[in-house]
Protein backbone atom coordinates (compact mmCIF):
# COMPACT_ATOMS: atom_id res chain seq x y z
CA UNK A 1 0.00 0.00 0.00
CA UNK A 2 2.92 2.15 0.76
CA UNK A 3 4.36 1.73 -2.65
CA UNK A 4 1.34 2.30 -4.56
CA UNK A 5 0.70 5.87 -3.08
CA UNK A 6 4.23 6.75 -3.58
CA UNK A 7 4.24 5.33 -6.98
CA UNK A 8 1.20 7.84 -7.74
CA UNK A 9 2.53 10.79 -5.63
CA UNK A 10 5.91 10.20 -7.32
CA UNK A 11 4.64 10.72 -10.80
CA UNK A 12 2.80 13.99 -9.62
CA UNK A 13 4.79 15.99 -7.81
CA UNK A 14 8.54 18.04 -8.61
CA UNK A 15 10.14 16.98 -5.52
CA UNK A 16 9.74 12.90 -5.47
CA UNK A 17 12.37 12.63 -2.75
CA UNK A 18 10.51 14.36 -0.52
CA UNK A 19 7.62 11.69 0.14
CA UNK A 20 7.34 10.33 3.44
CA UNK A 21 4.73 8.00 3.89
CA UNK A 22 4.08 6.58 7.71
CA UNK A 23 1.63 3.88 8.79
CA UNK A 24 -0.29 2.96 11.62
CA UNK A 25 -3.37 1.48 12.63
CA UNK A 26 -6.50 3.10 14.34
CA UNK A 27 -8.95 0.45 15.75
CA UNK A 28 -9.92 -1.33 12.15
CA UNK A 29 -8.37 1.72 10.47
CA UNK A 30 -4.65 1.34 8.45
CA UNK A 31 -3.87 5.38 8.55
CA UNK A 32 -1.38 6.30 6.12
CA UNK A 33 -0.05 9.73 7.05
CA UNK A 34 2.29 11.25 3.77
CA UNK A 35 4.39 14.67 3.70
CA UNK A 36 5.39 16.71 0.31
CA UNK A 37 7.45 19.35 -0.19
CA UNK A 38 5.38 22.60 0.75
CA UNK A 39 5.49 23.40 -3.11
CA UNK A 40 4.59 20.22 -4.11
CA UNK A 41 0.99 19.95 -1.76
CA UNK A 42 -0.92 21.62 -4.69
CA UNK A 43 0.10 18.61 -6.97
CA UNK A 44 -0.84 15.85 -4.86
CA UNK A 45 -4.10 18.05 -3.45
CA UNK A 46 -5.84 19.81 -6.50
CA UNK A 47 -8.45 21.64 -7.15
CA UNK A 48 -11.28 21.43 -4.74
CA UNK A 49 -9.03 18.19 -3.63
CA UNK A 50 -9.73 16.61 -6.73
CA UNK A 51 -6.61 14.90 -7.32
CA UNK A 52 -6.35 13.95 -3.60
CA UNK A 53 -10.07 12.34 -4.11
CA UNK A 54 -8.27 10.32 -6.77
CA UNK A 55 -5.31 9.11 -5.06
CA UNK A 56 -8.05 8.00 -2.09
CA UNK A 57 -10.13 6.24 -5.08
CA UNK A 58 -7.46 4.12 -5.97
CA UNK A 59 -6.30 3.48 -2.61
CA UNK A 60 -9.82 1.90 -1.62
CA UNK A 61 -10.11 -0.35 -4.86
CA UNK A 62 -6.61 -1.91 -3.77
CA UNK A 63 -8.03 -2.17 -0.08
CA UNK A 64 -10.84 -3.98 -1.32
CA UNK A 65 -9.55 -7.46 -0.59
CA UNK A 66 -8.10 -6.97 3.07
CA UNK A 67 -10.36 -6.93 5.95
CA UNK A 68 -9.10 -3.45 6.99
CA UNK A 69 -10.48 0.18 6.16
CA UNK A 70 -7.65 2.46 4.86
CA UNK A 71 -7.63 6.24 5.00
CA UNK A 72 -4.90 8.09 3.68
CA UNK A 73 -3.89 11.86 5.48
CA UNK A 74 -1.89 14.47 3.43
CA UNK A 75 0.55 16.79 5.47
CA UNK A 76 3.35 18.93 4.39
CA UNK A 77 5.14 18.61 7.14
CA UNK A 78 5.82 16.10 10.30
CA UNK B 1 -3.79 -10.28 -37.82
CA UNK B 2 -0.46 -10.99 -37.47
CA UNK B 3 0.82 -11.69 -33.55
CA UNK B 4 4.41 -11.82 -32.09
CA UNK B 5 5.30 -12.04 -28.99
CA UNK B 6 8.69 -10.90 -27.45
CA UNK B 7 10.46 -10.21 -24.60
CA UNK B 8 13.36 -7.08 -23.48
CA UNK B 9 14.95 -5.96 -20.56
CA UNK B 10 12.39 -3.15 -20.21
CA UNK B 11 8.81 -2.62 -22.23
CA UNK B 12 10.38 0.06 -24.62
CA UNK B 13 13.11 -2.70 -25.66
CA UNK B 14 11.12 -5.77 -26.21
CA UNK B 15 8.80 -3.27 -28.08
CA UNK B 16 11.60 -1.71 -30.44
CA UNK B 17 12.19 -5.82 -31.21
CA UNK B 18 8.76 -6.53 -32.02
CA UNK B 19 8.50 -3.67 -34.44
CA UNK B 20 11.94 -3.99 -36.58
CA UNK B 21 10.60 -8.01 -36.75
CA UNK B 22 6.97 -6.85 -38.06
CA UNK B 23 8.96 -4.36 -39.91
CA UNK B 24 6.96 -1.47 -39.18
CA UNK B 25 5.73 1.50 -36.35
CA UNK B 26 4.17 2.05 -33.22
CA UNK B 27 1.13 3.72 -34.94
CA UNK B 28 0.67 0.42 -36.44
CA UNK B 29 0.80 -1.93 -33.69
CA UNK B 30 -1.49 -2.74 -31.24
CA UNK B 31 0.16 -4.38 -27.80
CA UNK B 32 -0.25 -6.46 -24.55
CA UNK B 33 1.69 -6.58 -21.66
CA UNK B 34 2.06 -10.04 -20.51
CA UNK B 35 4.54 -10.23 -17.84
CA UNK B 36 5.74 -7.09 -16.42
CA UNK B 37 9.74 -6.43 -16.11
CA UNK B 38 11.24 -6.59 -12.88
CA UNK B 39 14.77 -5.66 -11.95
CA UNK B 40 15.16 -8.10 -9.06
CA UNK B 41 18.09 -7.87 -6.62
CA UNK B 42 20.51 -5.97 -7.50
CA UNK B 43 19.68 -5.82 -11.24
CA UNK B 44 21.19 -9.43 -11.01
CA UNK B 45 19.53 -12.24 -9.32
CA UNK B 46 16.12 -12.79 -9.77
CA UNK B 47 15.85 -10.34 -12.83
CA UNK B 48 12.97 -10.63 -15.30
CA UNK B 49 12.32 -9.79 -18.75
CA UNK B 50 9.49 -8.20 -20.09
CA UNK B 51 7.07 -10.38 -21.80
CA UNK B 52 4.98 -8.45 -24.56
CA UNK B 53 2.01 -10.01 -27.30
CA UNK B 54 2.52 -7.27 -30.37
CA UNK B 55 0.05 -7.56 -33.17
CA UNK B 56 -0.31 -5.61 -36.48
CA UNK B 57 -3.26 -3.85 -36.76
CA UNK B 58 -5.95 -5.18 -39.16
CA UNK B 59 -5.46 -4.23 -42.86
CA UNK B 60 -8.22 -1.88 -43.50
CA UNK B 61 -7.32 0.39 -40.34
CA UNK B 62 -4.54 1.65 -42.50
CA UNK B 63 -5.44 2.61 -45.56
CA UNK B 64 -2.32 2.40 -48.40
CA UNK B 65 -2.36 5.51 -49.28
CA UNK B 66 -2.37 7.45 -46.13
CA UNK B 67 1.15 5.08 -44.98
CA UNK B 68 2.90 5.95 -48.28
CA UNK B 69 2.24 9.43 -47.37
CA UNK B 70 2.46 9.04 -43.58
CA UNK B 71 5.80 6.88 -43.67
CA UNK B 72 7.74 10.19 -44.94
CA UNK B 73 6.45 12.56 -42.55
CA UNK B 74 6.49 9.57 -39.65
CA UNK B 75 10.68 9.36 -40.64
CA UNK B 76 10.72 13.03 -40.03
CA UNK B 77 8.69 13.36 -37.23
CA UNK B 78 10.25 10.06 -35.74
CA UNK B 79 14.24 11.64 -36.24
CA UNK B 80 12.92 14.97 -34.47
CA UNK B 81 10.85 12.99 -31.16
CA UNK B 82 14.38 10.62 -31.02
CA UNK B 83 16.11 14.09 -30.84
CA UNK B 84 13.25 15.12 -28.12
CA UNK B 85 13.59 12.10 -26.41
CA UNK B 86 17.34 12.46 -25.29
CA UNK B 87 16.12 15.61 -23.00
CA UNK B 88 12.56 14.43 -22.13
CA UNK B 89 10.93 10.74 -21.23
CA UNK B 90 8.24 9.95 -23.97
CA UNK B 91 5.13 11.35 -22.06
CA UNK B 92 3.11 8.62 -23.48
CA UNK B 93 5.08 5.94 -22.73
CA UNK B 94 5.94 7.84 -18.91
CA UNK B 95 1.87 7.30 -18.82
CA UNK B 96 1.48 4.03 -19.58
CA UNK B 97 4.40 2.35 -17.75
CA UNK B 98 2.52 4.76 -14.58
CA UNK B 99 -0.53 3.05 -15.38
CA UNK B 100 0.91 -0.80 -15.52
CA UNK B 101 3.40 0.48 -12.43
CA UNK B 102 -0.17 1.19 -10.31
CA UNK B 103 -2.35 -2.07 -11.59
CA UNK B 104 0.78 -3.78 -10.46
CA UNK B 105 1.23 -2.49 -7.06
CA UNK B 106 -3.26 -2.20 -6.74
CA UNK B 107 -2.42 -6.65 -6.74
CA UNK B 108 -5.22 -6.85 -9.42
CA UNK B 109 -5.25 -9.01 -12.29
CA UNK B 110 -5.92 -6.92 -15.45
CA UNK B 111 -4.77 -6.61 -18.67
CA UNK B 112 -4.15 -3.10 -20.67
CA UNK B 113 -4.02 -2.91 -24.14
CA UNK B 114 -2.90 0.58 -25.42
CA UNK B 115 -4.59 2.50 -28.69
CA UNK B 116 -2.97 5.85 -29.67
CA UNK B 117 -3.95 8.05 -32.07
CA UNK B 118 -3.06 11.87 -33.29
CA UNK B 119 -5.41 13.72 -30.09
CA UNK B 120 -6.49 10.50 -27.87
CA UNK B 121 -4.78 8.11 -26.23
CA UNK B 122 -6.96 5.17 -24.99
CA UNK B 123 -6.28 2.36 -22.49
CA UNK B 124 -8.71 -0.39 -22.24
CA UNK B 125 -8.92 -2.96 -19.03
CA UNK B 126 -9.74 -6.17 -19.36
CA UNK B 127 -9.07 -9.03 -16.79
CA UNK B 128 -10.58 -11.05 -13.98
CA UNK B 129 -10.56 -7.80 -11.29
CA UNK B 130 -12.30 -5.63 -13.78
CA UNK B 131 -15.00 -5.01 -11.15
CA UNK B 132 -12.74 -3.51 -8.63
CA UNK B 133 -11.12 -1.33 -10.98
CA UNK B 134 -14.24 0.30 -12.39
CA UNK B 135 -15.46 0.75 -9.12
CA UNK B 136 -19.32 2.13 -7.69
CA UNK B 137 -20.36 3.90 -11.29
CA UNK B 138 -17.14 3.76 -12.20
CA UNK B 139 -15.62 6.26 -9.41
CA UNK B 140 -12.23 3.97 -9.44
CA UNK B 141 -11.84 4.13 -13.18
CA UNK B 142 -12.36 7.52 -13.40
CA UNK B 143 -9.70 8.83 -11.08
CA UNK B 144 -7.23 6.59 -12.81
CA UNK B 145 -8.09 8.24 -16.02
CA UNK B 146 -7.75 11.43 -14.65
CA UNK B 147 -4.51 10.61 -12.60
CA UNK B 148 -3.01 8.81 -15.54
CA UNK B 149 -4.23 12.12 -17.77
CA UNK B 150 -2.15 14.20 -15.28
CA UNK B 151 0.81 11.89 -15.70
CA UNK B 152 0.36 12.25 -19.69
CA UNK B 153 -0.05 16.23 -19.78
CA UNK B 154 2.06 17.30 -17.38
CA UNK B 155 4.30 18.89 -19.62
CA UNK B 156 2.28 20.95 -21.13
CA UNK B 157 3.26 20.37 -24.67
CA UNK B 158 1.80 17.86 -27.07
CA UNK B 159 -1.86 17.69 -24.92
CA UNK B 160 -3.49 14.43 -25.15
CA UNK B 161 -7.13 13.02 -23.67
CA UNK B 162 -6.70 10.30 -21.44
CA UNK B 163 -9.43 7.76 -21.96
CA UNK B 164 -9.26 4.69 -19.78
CA UNK B 165 -11.98 2.08 -20.19
CA UNK B 166 -12.62 -1.59 -19.24
CA UNK B 167 -14.80 -4.22 -21.02
CA UNK B 168 -16.68 -1.10 -22.67
CA UNK B 169 -18.00 0.35 -19.27
CA UNK B 170 -18.09 3.84 -20.73
CA UNK B 171 -19.93 2.95 -23.96
CA UNK B 172 -22.70 1.10 -21.26
CA UNK B 173 -22.53 3.72 -19.06
CA UNK B 174 -23.88 6.29 -21.76
CA UNK B 175 -26.47 4.03 -22.90
CA UNK B 176 -27.68 3.92 -19.27
CA UNK B 177 -27.54 7.57 -18.83
CA UNK B 178 -29.49 8.24 -21.91
CA UNK B 179 -32.11 5.79 -20.79
CA UNK B 180 -32.30 7.77 -17.31
CA UNK B 181 -32.13 11.14 -19.62
CA UNK B 182 -35.29 10.13 -21.02
CA UNK B 183 -37.21 8.39 -18.15
CA UNK B 184 -36.55 11.47 -16.23
CA UNK B 185 -37.40 14.31 -18.80
CA UNK B 186 -40.95 12.30 -19.22
CA UNK B 187 -41.22 12.22 -15.34
CA UNK B 188 -40.40 16.36 -15.67
CA UNK B 189 -43.02 16.57 -18.50
CA UNK B 190 -46.05 14.69 -16.33
CA UNK B 191 -45.63 16.25 -13.43
CA UNK B 192 -44.64 19.81 -14.32
CA UNK B 193 -42.12 20.33 -12.24
CA UNK B 194 -38.48 20.59 -12.19
CA UNK B 195 -36.52 17.38 -11.89
CA UNK B 196 -33.08 17.57 -10.35
CA UNK B 197 -30.29 14.78 -11.03
CA UNK B 198 -27.48 13.96 -8.90
CA UNK B 199 -24.06 15.48 -9.04
CA UNK B 200 -21.79 14.10 -12.52
CA UNK B 201 -18.70 15.16 -13.81
CA UNK B 202 -18.69 17.31 -16.98
CA UNK B 203 -18.41 14.03 -19.21
CA UNK B 204 -21.75 12.47 -17.92
CA UNK B 205 -23.66 15.75 -17.28
CA UNK B 206 -22.75 16.51 -21.38
CA UNK B 207 -24.10 13.13 -22.19
CA UNK B 208 -27.72 13.93 -20.41
CA UNK B 209 -27.58 17.34 -22.63
CA UNK B 210 -26.73 16.05 -25.78
CA UNK B 211 -29.40 13.16 -25.41
CA UNK B 212 -32.34 15.67 -24.61
CA UNK B 213 -31.21 18.32 -27.20
CA UNK B 214 -33.68 17.28 -29.87
CA UNK B 215 -37.17 17.06 -27.09
CA UNK B 216 -38.84 20.44 -27.78
CA UNK B 217 -40.51 19.98 -24.14
CA UNK B 218 -37.64 19.94 -21.78
CA UNK B 219 -34.57 22.19 -21.53
CA UNK B 220 -31.56 21.37 -19.17
CA UNK B 221 -28.50 23.28 -17.16
CA UNK B 222 -26.98 22.95 -14.81
CA UNK B 223 -26.48 23.60 -10.86
CA UNK B 224 -24.28 23.73 -8.34
CA UNK B 225 -20.31 23.81 -8.34
CA UNK B 226 -17.34 21.84 -8.71
CA UNK B 227 -18.22 18.18 -7.08
CA UNK B 228 -21.57 19.09 -6.53
CA UNK B 229 -22.75 20.17 -9.96
CA UNK B 230 -25.55 18.60 -11.52
CA UNK B 231 -28.12 18.86 -14.11
CA UNK B 232 -31.88 20.30 -13.90
CA UNK B 233 -34.63 18.95 -16.26
CA UNK B 234 -37.67 21.72 -16.72
CA UNK B 235 -40.16 21.03 -18.75
CA UNK B 236 -40.62 23.99 -21.11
Amino acid sequence: MVTLIKTIASALVDHPEAIHIREHQENNTLVYTMTVHEDDMGKVIGKEGRIAKSIRSVLYAAATHQQKRVRLDIQDEW
Amino acid sequence: MKTVKVTGKTIEEALDTALSQLNTDLSNVEYTVLEQPSKGFLGIIGAKPALLEVSLKEEEEIEEEQQANNSIEKEEQGAMEEEMDKQLPNPTEEAHSFLLQVIEEMKVDVDVTVHETEDELLFHLSGKDIGVMIGKRGRTLDSLQYLVHLVRNRSGDSYKRVIIDAENYRQKRQETLERLAERLANKAVRTGEKVALEPMNARERKIIHTALQYREDVETYSEGTGARRHIVIRPT
